[in-house]
């Protein structure tokens, strides 16, 4: 029997003196919670919270030919991004599945830094150095020189600013590159949280120090620090897929209700012409969101039914703290099933009624 | 309000408090700790009759659902309704108003196979990691 040792991030100690209960996420041991999910969840709504998403991966693409390289890997317009400013995409294959969805900084003309998924690290790294043939452009995966630190929550701006003033003027999706401790850090202003907030992108040699100051900047104001839990809670109200469980190779963004993330526009890009086919044939499932009418945690697997009829299942759902209801989403075969419909979805054998909702299923503000 | 010194614990965590013809059933605070935040619960009916060692109940958390087992057999007198508004009370109180149900029990003697309190906390010392 093999054993794997799991991968810790440079955080792994400091998290478990703060009372961290750690689990196995894709290899990777990581916090599920420090206090309680829900604790954790509503700092973020309220206050503020502080992540480790250090296990998340960090590939440089640079050259001359690097957005015309990026327009044609990935599914959004990267031409409407320029230095400054950071896009959400999808990088499909030819069949338009989702290899993965990522977040593009433009740190500079022809330079761009791509934030990928942990699990995908090495399958995105190789799908872009086979698709980079033909391209003046260099790619650099730098997943083991780099961490982050996500600072989610109303309270973010307060709390980062005191140690970068420079993100009080920054908009929505802004990015910038300075030197924190001595170490060249990037900082957008994105999430996974549904709240405002910064992604710090830093040199492992000073995440420690950045996640201490951090944590005690946030204190007076609230700030917890938070696990994969509330993470998994927050995205979920949020609306955001999670890769691998919500899109993979075999989805594609418009399955998925993303359709807002592929630009039909753009020149012929990898997966174009299969979404093209699929807009024009219709779609066969399609993504969407449930809300409980009854008590009861929906889970991942949960058949959702109309009357007798199975829809389909739900690939992602919890208990929202935020609504006070189990939550879910699932693709279905009847795509054009409306908002309002009265569904059952089984838990533990039974039907508990549930409605369609719109998602996301909390916006902030 | 159960002395957790006074009740009696079964190897599935849940601890009984005799009290003649009603014992009064809940779930450890080491039971509470390691399921975390509880969100939900799922009471049997009262009238139900139960056996030793029968999934009676069902708490969820956030991350997972887990059976609660009948510590002793006879027949569910009462269930905790608080739980069914506020759930956190297991977390919070789980000796006392984060109690379950009530069980009028059939046989007696079964409480003479399951730990008490100092027995219950050495069966965690030893299985916990």
């Amino acid at each position: 029997m093999i054993t794997e040792t799991l991968r810790r991030t440079p955080l792994f100690e400091v998290q478990k003196q703060l009372g961290a209960r750690m689990v196995d996420f894709h290899g990777w041991e990581l916090p599920i919670q420090f206090s309680s999910i829900l604790k954790e969840h509503q700092a973020v709504r309220n206050a503020c919270g502080l992540f480790d998403v250090s296990h998340m991966g960090q590939v440089i693409v640079e050259g001359p030919q690097s957005l015309d390289f990026l327009q044609v890997i990935t599914s959004n317009d990267v031409s409407k991004i320029g230095p400054g400013k950071g896009q959400y995409s999808h990088i499909l294959n030819e069949r338009g599945g989702v290899v993965d969805d990522v977040i593009l900084y433009c740190l500079a003309p022809h330079r761009y830094f791509v934030v990928v998924n942990a699990a995908t690290t090495d399958k995105d790294f190789a799908w872009m150095r086979s698709h980079s043939k033909g391209y003046r452009v260099e790619l650099q995966n730098l997943s083991e020189l780099y961490g982050i630190l996500a600072v989610q929550g109303p309270r973010a701006e307060q709390i980062v600013g005191d140690l970068l003033p420079e993100v009080k003027a920054l908009d929505r999706f802004g990015v910038f590159e300075k030197e924190v401790f001595g170490k060249k850090c990037v900082v957008g202003r994105t999430g996974y949280t549904g709240e405002d907030g910064f992604e710090i992108i830093a040199f492992n040699e000073v995440l420690s120090r950045l996640w201490e100051t951090l944590l005690v900047n946030g204190r007076s104001f609230g700030m917890l620090p938070c696990g994969l839990g509330a993470r998994d809670t927050l995205r979920l109200e949020a609306g955001y897929l999670l890769y691998g469980q919500d899109i993979d190779d075999d989805h594609t963004p418009l399955e998925a209700n993303y359709a807002w993330v592929v630009k039909f526009q753009k020149p012929d890009f990898i997966g174009k012409q299969a979404l093209l086919k699929q807009k024009s044939e219709g779609l066969k499932k399609s993504l969407k969101g449930f809300k409980l009418l009854g008590g009861g945690v929906p889970r991942a697997g949960c058949g959702v039914y109309l009357d007798s009829v199975r829809l389909g299942e739900l690939n992602s759902a919890t208990y929202s703290p935020t609504l006070g209801v189990g939550i879910g989403t699932g693709y279905v075969n009847q795509t054009n099933l409306k908002v309002g419909s009265k569904v059952g979805i089984e838990i533990h054998g039974k039907k508990v009624q549930a409605e369609a909702v719109p998602v996301p299923f909390y916006t902030c503000g | 309000m159960a002395n957790p010194n006074s009740c009696k614990f079964a190897k599935t965590h849940e601890w009984v408090s005799l009290n003649g013809n009603e014992a009064v059933v809940g779930i450890s605070d080491h039971a509470q700790h390691e399921i975390t935040d509880v969100v939900f619960v799922e009471l049997p009916k009262i009238g139900r009759k139960v056996k030793q060692g029968e999934a009676v109940a069902v708490v969820e958390s956030v991350k997972a659902a887990f059976d609660i087992y009948a510590p002793i057999s006879g027949e569910i007198s009462a269930v905790n309704e608080s739980l069914v508004k506020d759930p956190s009370l297991v977390n919070q109180s789980p000796y006392d108003q984060g109690w379950f149900f009530k069980i009028k029990p059939s046989n007696p003697t079964e409480a003479n196979n399951l730990m008490d309190h100092s027995k219950y906390q050495e069966f965690v010392k030893t299985t916990s990691h």
